[in-house]
């Protein structure tokens, strides 16, 4: 039986849909005086962080509280991971208290599927970020940020993202996040674009389900929504790109450019910004930009997965994918 | 899930239309008016039921009644002993609950699980004056103290038995119908 | 010391023949021979091989001994079919010195389970900065012969040029790992489309293949010999036959994972699979066998590296790099080569006894079956079939890749010098 969250590649097309949908539920849980439900009262949640991440980690934090579930927060800094105690010990120590899931964001690719599949713990795995591999439920809130914005709050229940073009554009080599989103988009029938210097791409995406270009200007008129990736400066230092300015001014988003999009196509990031860098602050403070709209679909998104995940008996997601292969 | 090819038809069409055109006079002689009742159906039938008595309100008190929706998936106390449930939808109507009369409506009263959970959702989203109940079909067997204000049909049922509810909006016809469970399957929800 | 008859083995895979060891040698082949006197080994059917020679061995000790020790590798050695292993120089301390290869050689020698022969450091520390005393290691009495920073590129051309130049002196070779360092910072497993997917640091084929270049041209320019340590990408191959046709006196070998096993598996991140190289893709195992069957590449060589079960019980990032190898070699070789029909038993006896003893100048091993020799033998089950239990193993360590898997072939006895060190399958 899958219980775990471990890559968007394992979704299903009605898996997903079924995320997005109950994230709606969730999400009106939110408009109300009470935002708590009682759906996970008595199962413990462990945040298991060995990267910084104060943004994912609350989100998850907020999710879970909102669900009632016991949190419990675990960060590598000033732990005995620090001090070289491994995954594997880290793990079953938090399992030895009676842990029922276990979010987990690793440096390392791989950590969390490793976590779920070797055998060290019973507990569901969620993955909040690993390596440069899968960030699953950044995805799934990008896609349930698209589907509001593009097909409706209520008429996009049910619903997939057929046809809709979505470019993402920056450091996709590094990225975890354009990965999840390839195959999530993919799955829910998207047209999906990516767009970057040839040094930022990496070796094999051409077998990847989307297309590729290094040129901006010409996929922008067609894209229903952009996505802008983060491209740390140090990239700059290992010669992926020459300058700063060279790459904004290549593949930064900054109004002119966002004029040449649809007037309904949506700005997206998933944060944090490099202002100046990928993307310009009139274009970030515009209104077309949906990152604050990201933060909050972030929190119904992980309630949805926690509530499919641990609310019943069995987890509601099937994987149908994942278990084929096996 | 498939009606028994032994169940009866105990309320049919008219029968339905009439308990709930009774049920609604009833509301407004014991809501004094009804101007502050609120119609809150539980899905997926107590929805189609709440806007059925909506209507018939409407008709007397020649008022707009507020009715909503009530999912009570994420209160259950079952959920451990199922996969998760896709979740149907709460809309709450625009003036919201806050002393009002709420009146929940559903299909069937049987342990009263159902009801015990939408107490609890309702506790989230606000304050009412007072809450009542009315439902289509009591059966009997209740597991918790709790009682119908507006039933359509007292129905005694052996535990053996079970009650299905089906509404044209859903269902594409209205009726109640009585049939066996087959020995093998467990309990109806 | 007694004699033995080795009844009905077919010799390198030939027809049935009768071979007689007598003392260390071995002292007559034929059919009918006489087992007066003699201890009675019924072969059945099975294949006789010269003892096996690896040219590749990480036995670990002095500085690991938690994942394997001298005793323990060369017992694995000996349950392999194995005679002679050369054991890499990145111990600690590294095998930099006579005084460290002559540790290694002595432990060796007292383990009695099969001649260890040490390989020196080309650069003191493996830092490859400085050249080692590469002629005061010939000279002890370790007598090395193989020069090698294994595990560590002697990325400097001009250090590589002159450890090629050095050790003509003495008849010695240089065995390069062949990793171009800048182009596999942080690289995880093979660069292609798997690693695109698993978001694992990508080591390109490149990075081997332009050190190779530029090592054989260096060897060609100071008429040197060079040895390319686990080849493993088709586009070495073409770079090696290239420098062959030219004349150029390079050796190459292939380890047999790398005969086998594709970067598809790494999507399990089980970091049982992790190894340097890495492992490749499916054309490039194909064109790996095809060279090996052709002799572009020379030898066989295992690689064999333990590493203890915590350092593969981890995430991947986080693992040890390295398979054992030496117990499982012979079956995979079986499989891949000679089950495909692309090599013989004679090819495999080239591959893995005489070729690779030829290239570091093992004396008295890699000999032909013959009478005279020395009785350095391997007996091959080559009907068995079963699955690897790596419980079974007598390394210390268990990090090898294909447990459960089935395999053809098993070793039922090994001599070393006429003493057996295997019957039956088990160590004596």
């Amino acid at each position: 039986m899958q219980r775990h969250l471990i890559s968007a590649a394992d979704l299903t097309r009605d898996d997903a849909v079924l995320i997005l949908d109950t994230a709606e539920e969730m999400a009106r849980v939110a408009d109300r005086p009470i935002k708590k439900l009682p759906t996970l009262r008595g199962r413990t949640v462990v945040n298991l962080f060995f990267e910084d991440s104060t943004r994912t980690r609350i989100s998850f934090e907020a999710a879970e509280k909102r669900l009632s579930a016991d949190v419990i927060n675990f960060t590598a800094k000033g732990s005995s991971v620090s001090k070289g105690e491994s995954l594997k010990d880290t793990a079953q120590t938090l399992e030895a208290m009676g842990v029922d899931a276990v979010v987990i964001r690793h440096g390392a690719s791989g950590a969390p599927y490793r976590l779920a599949t070797s055998g060290w713990i019973d507990a569901a795995v969620i993955n909040a970020g690993d390596g440069t591999h899968q960030h699953p439920t950044q995805a799934l809130l990008d896609a349930f940020t698209m589907r509001r914005r593009l097909v409706g709050r209520d008429a996009g229940l049910g619903k997939d993202l057929d046809g809709r073009r979505i470019t993402i554009v920056g450091d996709v080599l590094h990225s975890r996040v354009a990965r999840s989103n390839v195959d999530l988009l993919h799955t829910l029938g998207a047209e999906v674009t990516l767009v970057a210097p040839p040094t930022l791409l990496p070796v094999g995406v051409e077998t990847w389900p989307c297309e590729v270009s290094y040129d901006l200007d010409s996929t922008l008129p067609k894209s229903d929504a952009v996505m802008m990736l983060r491209v740390q400066r140090e990239r700059m230092n290992a010669a992926f790109f020459p300058t700063e300015r060279e790459y904004s001014r290549r593949y930064g988003l900054d109004g002119d450019r966002m004029a040449r999009m649809p007037e309904h196509a949506i700005v997206m990031h998933p944060g944090p910004m490099v202002r100046g860098m990928e993307i310009t602050a009139e274009v970030a403070d515009s209104d077309r930009c949906t990152v604050v709209e990201q933060v909050t679909n972030g929190v119904s998104i992980r309630m949805a997965v926690l509530y499919l995940l641990l609310g019943g008996n069995e987890p509601a997601v099937t994987h149908a994918r994942t278990t084929e292969e096996k | 899930m498939d009606t028994q090819s032994d169940a009866r038809p105990v309320l049919e069409g008219p029968d339905i239309a009439r308990v709930l055109t009774r049920i609604a006079h009833e509301i407004v002689e014991r809501a004094k008016g009804a101007d502050d009742v609120v119609l809150l159906g539980i899905p997926t039938r107590g929805v189609f039921l709440a806007r059925r008595l909506a209507a018939k309100l409407e008709q007397i008190t020649e008022r707009k009644i507020p009715v909503g929706s009530l999912d009570i998936t994420m209160y259950r106390d079952d959920l451990r002993m199922h996969p998760p449930r896709a979740l149907a939808r709460t809309e709450i109507p625009g003036d919201g609950i806050d002393g009002r009369l709420v009146v929940l409506v559903d299909d069937v009263l049987f342990s009263g699980r159902t009801i015990r959970a939408a107490l609890d959702a309702l506790n989230d989203i606000g304050r009412p004056r007072a809450v009542q109940l009315a439902v289509l079909v009591d059966r009997g067997h209740r597991e918790l103290p709790i009682r119908a204000d507006y039933v359509g049909k007292n129905l005694p049922t052996s535990l053996r038995e079970t009650v299905k509810v089906q509404l044209a909006e859903e269902d594409g016809r209205d009726t109640v119908l009585l049939g066996a469970k087959p020995a093998t399957q467990g309990a109806q929800p | 010391m007694s004699k033995i008859l080795i009844r009905g083995a077919k010799v390198l895979g030939g027809e049935p023949q009768d071979v007689l060891i007598d003392g260390q040698t071995i002292a007559q082949v034929g059919t009918g021979l006489p087992a007066e006197g003699a201890e009675v080994v019924e072969a059945g059917g099975k294949v006789l091989l010269p003892g096996l020679v690896d040219l590749h061995t990480h036995l670990r000790e002095p500085g690991r001994e938690d994942s394997e020790t001298v005793l323990t590798g060369t017992r694995a050695a000996a349950s392999g079919g194995y005679t002679t292993v050369f054991a890499m120089a990145n111990t600690f301390p590294v095998a930099d010195t006579a005084g460290v290869v002559e540790q290694v050689w002595r432990l060796g020698k007292e383990s009695g389970y099969c001649d260890v022969q040490p390989i020196g450091a080309v650069t003191v520390g493996l830092k490859g900065a400085k050249l080692a005393e590469l002629g005061a290691m010939h000279e002890s009495a370790a007598g090395v012969t193989v020069f090698s920073d294994d595990g560590k590129c002697v990325h400097d051309a001009v250090i590589m040029r002159r450890a090629l130049e050095y050790v003509k002196a003495f008849g010695g070779v240089v065995a390069q790992h062949a990793q171009e360092p800048r182009l596999t910072e942080g690289a995880q497993m093979n660069e292609g489309v798997v690693s695109a997917e698993l978001g694992l640091g990508g080591w390109p084929a490149v990075a081997e293949e332009s050190i190779i270049a530029r090592d054989v041209l260096l060897a060609e320019h100071v008429g040197s010999r060079v040895h390319i340590c686990h080849l493993s990408t088709a586009g070495s191959v073409e770079i090696v036959r290239w420098a062959k046709s030219r004349g150029i006196d390079v050796t190459a070998e292939v380890t047999p994972h790398h005969l086998l096993l594709t970067d598809e598996l790494v999507r399990s991140y089980n970091p049982v699979y992790k190894v340097n190289p890495p492992l490749r893709t499916e054309r490039d195992v194909m064109a790996l066998r095809e060279a090996l069957a052709d002799g572009t590449i020379d030898i066989v060589a295992t690689d064999h590296a333990p590493h203890p079960h915590e350092d593969k019980d981890c995430e991947w990032a986080a693992a040890a790099m390295g398979m054992v190898g030496l117990e499982t070699a012979l079956s995979v070789v079986q499989e891949t080569m000679v089950d495909t029909g692309l090599l013989d038993w004679a090819g495999v006896a080239d591959r893995m006894s005489f070729t690779p003893a030829r290239i570091g100048r093992a004396a008295g091993q890699g000999r032909p079956v013959s009478a005279g020799e020395p009785a350095n033998l391997t007996l091959v089950d080559t009907a068995y079939r079963g699955r690897v239990d790596p419980a079974g193993f007598a390394s210390r360590s268990r990090n090898t890749p294909y447990e459960g898997r089935e395999l053809p072939g098993r070793v039922t006895h090994t001599w070393l010098r006429g003493k057996a060190t295997l019957v039956d399958g088990k160590l004596t």
